[in-house]
C-alpha cells in the first residue's frame, strides 16, 4: 500500500518496502520456527498427558488438561508410581525399577568401558606412529571406524549362539560388551579429535620434567580431554540407552532394558494407554532431561569432524 | 568419516633410544609363550570337552574368557617388558584392538560358517551342514528381495530428510531470538528412544480411532486415515517418524558446517547483489558440499540398520511393504527360529552394505574434491 502514496518518494518507498518485506521473513521465519518446535514436542506433550487421561478422554480427543479434561493419576497408579500407591507394593513398578536399573547399568558400563578404550585407542593413533603389517594409523582408524557399518543383525545371531555357550545370554555384562562394541568408533572418532586438538608440545614438555608416556596421558592431556570425554559419555549414554535390538534377542528375563519393556507391553492387545503413556514417559524423561541440560555436549560430540 | 586428514609427522613423538635388558626381554618373551600356551590349553579342553573326547572340562566356554582375558593382559606386560618404550606405546592400541577383534572378528567368521548350516533352533535335530543351500534359498525368497526394495525406498528417503533439516539449520542459523532454547527443542526428538517413540506416535498420535492424528486427517477430508494399512501409506508413516527421530542429526551437523563459514563470502554474494535463493545455490549449498555428503553417509549407514520402528509399529506388514532386512531377519529368527538361514541374509545384506558403500563413498570423494 505504501507503494502508491509515496510513489513521489522514492527512497521512502524503497525503505518501506524493504521493511515490509524483512517484517514479513521475519514473521515466516519465526513462523517455521514454531511450526517445527511444534512439531518436536507435540508427541512429548501427547504422551505426558495421555498418562493422565482416562478412557473417555483418550478416546474423546481432549488435548488440554483441566481445560478439557481433569487429570487423574490413573496411567501412574497402574505402575504403582501415583502418590497414593507410591509407599505401597507394585509389581508393576517392581519390573519397572529392576528394568531401569538393567538399562542405568549397562549403559553407564557400556560407556565407560568405550570411554575407556576408546580413549587409550585415540590418544595413541593421535600421537604415535603404528605398524601392524601393512596397517598404518590410517588403516587402523579406518578399521575401528568400519565396524559402524555393521548391521546388528549381522551380530545378533552369532551371538546368540556364542552367548548361548559362553553363558553370558541374559545377563547385564554381555549387553555391556556388545553396547561397547556399538558406540566405541564413535568414543574413538571423538576423542581423537580432542587429543588432535591439545597441542603435542604439552606431552613434550612433560617428557623433559621425567614422566613417562603413561604418566604424561594421564597427568596432563587426559585432564585437558574432559570436555571431549564428556561429550563422548553422554552420546554413549543416549546411544546404548536407546538400544532395542540386541536387547531383545539376547535377553528374556534377568537383563531385560527399559526399551525391550515398553515394546513387550505395546505388543500386548488391548492397549491400556493411560499405563503405556506413563510407562514411555518414564522411559523417555531420562534422556530429555539429560537433552535440555547437557545439549552443549551433546551437540559438540555429534559434530565433531563436520565444518572442516 | 573419509574427512579424517592423515596425522602430520611433526604430532608424532621421536623414539627416545633405550637399552631393554636382555634378561627382562626374556622374561618377557616367556610370559607371552606361558600365556599363549595357557589359553590354548583351556581352549583345547574345552573344544575336547564339548565334542565328548574328555570329561574333564567346564559346563559352558565362560572359562575361554578368562583364559583370554589374561592372556590379553600377559600379552601386553609381554609387550612392555620385551619392547620397551615401543611395547608402552603400542599399549595405548591394544586393549581397544583385542577387544574390536574378539567382539567382532570371531563373531563375524563364526556367523559365515553358521549362514552355512540348515540351523533351525525349534527342530529337533540340531545343525547340520548345507552349504550353499541357504544363498540359493535367498535368492527365491520374494519377502528378502522385498525387504531389499523397501530399503532402497527408505535410502532415498533419507534426502528428503537432508532437505527440511538443511531448511532447519538454515532457520536456526539467521538472526533469531532464543536461538538456544529452539535447537535444544528441535534436538529432542533424537534423544528419544525409537521403542518409545513407535508407542508414542505410531501405536498412539496414529492410531486409526482416537489419534490426534487421525482425527486431524479426517478434519482435512481424509475419509479412512489407516496410516498403516496400505502399503505407501504405511511405507511414508514409518519414514516419517524415522525422519523425526533422526532429522535432528542431521540439522545439527548442518548447523555447526554452516557456523564455519567464512562470513566473508555471503557478504560479498550480497555486495554483488545476489538475492536471498541466488547466495543459498551459488555461495551456501556449494560451500556446504563436503558436510553435506558426510552426514548423508552417516546417515545412510544408520538408516541400513533401520529395525526399531518397524518392528514395533507394523512388524513388516501389510504384507511386508514396510519390511526393512533387517526388520524381516528378526522375525525370521524370532518367529521361526530359523537361525542358519537367517545368518545367511544377513550376510548376503553386509556384502551387499560393503559394495554400496564402497561405491558411495568412492562418488563422494569426486564430488567433494570438485568443489573444493
Amino acid at each position: 500500500m505504501a507503494i502508491f502514496t509515496s510513489a513521489s518518494q522514492p527512497v521512502r518507498r524503497h525503505h518501506a518496502a524493504s521493511r515490509a518485506t524483512r517484517t514479513l521473513s521475519r514473521l515466516l521465519i519465526y513462523g517455521a520456527l514454531l511450526f517445527w518446535a511444534f512439531v518436536c514436542l507435540f508427541p512429548i506433550y501427547w504422551t505426558v498427558t495421555t498418562s493422565f487421561k482416562s478412557a473417555l478422554d483418550v478416546t474423546q480427543g481432549h488435548l488440554i488438561p483441566w481445560l478439557d479434561f481433569q487429570p487423574d493419576w490413573k496411567g501412574w497408579r497402574s505402575i504403582g508410581l501415583s502418590p497414593d500407591s507410591i509407599l505401597g507394593t507394585s509389581t508393576a513398578r517392581a519390573e519397572l525399577v529392576s528394568r531401569f536399573e538393567n538399562s542405568i547399568i549397562t549403559s553407564l558400563g557400556a560407556s565407560v568401558l568405550a570411554l575407556v578404550l576408546g580413549s587409550l585407542a585415540a590418544y595413541g593413533l593421535s600421537r604415535f606412529r603404528y605398524k601392524f603389517g601393512w596397517m598404518r594409523n590410517d588403516d587402523i582408524l579406518f578399521f575401528f571406524m568400519s565396524q559402524l557399518i555393521l548391521p546388528p543383525v549381522v551380530l545378533a545371531l552369532p551371538f546368540l549362539v556364542l552367548y548361548k555357550a559362553l553363558a553370558l545370554l541374559d545377563t547385564r555384562f554381555g549387553l555391556i560388551l556388545l553396547y561397547t562394541l556399538t558406540v566405541l568408533p564413535i568414543v574413538i572418532w571423538i576423542m581423537r579429535d580432542q587429543f588432535n586438538s591439545i597441542p603435542v608440545e604439552l606431552d613434550e614438555a612433560a617428557f623433559v620434567d621425567g614422566l613417562s608416556i603413561w604418566g604424561a596421558f594421564i597427568r596432563i592431556v587426559l585432564p585437558l580431554a574432559v570436555p571431549g570425554m564428556v561429550a563422548a559419555f553422554i552420546l554413549s549414554l543416549v546411544l546404548c540407552w536407546n538400544e532395542y535390538f540386541f536387547a531383545a534377542l539376547l535377553t528374556s528375563t534377568d537383563a531385560k532394558t527399559l526399551p525391550v519393556m515398553v515394546a513387550s507391553q505395546t505388543g500386548s492387545q488391548g492397549i491400556n494407554w493411560w499405563s503405556m503413556a506413563a510407562l514411555s514417559t518414564a522411559a523417555i524423561a531420562p534422556l530429555v532431561i539429560v537433552g535440555i541440560l547437557l545439549e552443549r555436549y551433546i551437540v559438540s560430540g555429534l559434530t565433531t569432524g563436520a565444518g572442516k | 568419516m573419509q574427512n579424517s586428514s592423515p596425522v602430520a609427522d611433526d604430532r608424532h613423538h621421536k623414539l627416545a633410544p633405550q637399552r631393554v635388558l636382555v634378561s627382562r626381554k626374556n622374561a618377557g618373551r616367556a610370559l607371552v609363550v606361558l600365556a599363549s600356551a595357557g589359553f590354548l590349553l583351556v581352549l583345547l579342553i574345552q573344544i575336547l570337552h564339548s565334542i565328548g573326547a574328555t570329561t574333564a572340562g567346564y559346563t559352558d566356554w565362560r572359562p575361554v574368557l578368562y583364559a583370554y582375558l589374561v592372556w590379553a593382559i600377559a600379552f601386553g606386560i609381554g609387550q612392555v617388558m620385551v619392547r620397551g618404550e615401543r611395547g608402552q606405546r603400542a599399549l595405548f592400541l591394544f586393549p581397544a584392538v583385542l577387544f574390536t577383534v574378539a567382539v567382532v572378528i570371531f563373531p563375524t567368521l563364526f556367523g559365515i560358517y553358521i549362514a552355512s548350516l540348515d540351523w533351525n533352533l525349534s527342530s529337533f535335530e540340531g545343525p547340520h551342514f548345507n552349504g550353499l543351500n541357504n544363498l540359493i534359498g535367498l535368492f527365491h525368497d520374494d519377502y528378502y528381495w522385498n525387504a531389499l526394495r523397501n530399503m532402497i525406498f527408505y535410502t532415498l528417503a533419507v534426502l528428503g530428510e537432508y532437505a527440511i533439516a538443511f531448511g532447519l539449520a538454515l532457520l536456526l542459523n539467521a538472526e533469531i531470538r532464543a536461538r538456544r532454547m529452539f535447537r535444544v527443542v528441535f534436538l529432542l526428538p533424537l534423544m528419544l528412544s525409537p521403542v518409545a517413540v513407535s508407542w508414542m506416535i505410531g501405536k498412539s498420535l496414529m492410531e486409526y480411532r482416537f489419534g490426534p492424528a487421525a482425527t486431524l486427517a479426517r478434519d482435512l477430508g481424509w475419509d479412512n486415515p489407516a496410516f498403516f494399512a496400505f502399503p505407501w501409506v504405511a511405507r511414508l508413516s514409518i519414514e516419517a517418524m524415522d525422519a523425526w527421530v533422526s532429522i535432528p542429526f542431521i540439522m545439527i551437523m548442518l548447523l555447526a558446517g554452516l557456523q564455519a563459514m567464512p562470513k566473508e563470502v555471503l557478504e560479498a554474494a550480497k555486495v554483488d547483489g545476489a538475492s536471498g535463493w541466488q547466495s543459498f545455490w551459488h555461495v551456501t549449498f556449494p560451500l556446504m558440499l563436503p558436510v553435506s555428503v558426510t552426514v548423508l553417509i552417516i546417515r545412510i549407514i544408520f538408516k541400513l540398520k533401520l529395525a526399531d520402528i518397524v518392528i514395533n509399529v507394523t512388524a513388516g506388514g501389510p504384507g511386508g511393504a514396510t519390511d526393512t532386512v533387517s526388520s524381516f531377519i528378526y522375525r525370521v529368527y524370532r518367529d521361526r527360529s530359523n537361525v542358519g538361514y537367517g545368518t545367511a541374509l544377513a550376510m548376503f545384506y553386509l556384502l551387499m552394505i560393503i559394495a554400496f558403500l564402497t561405491v558411495l563413498l568412492r562418488l563422494s570423494k569426486r564430488w567433494t574434491q570438485k568443489v573444493a
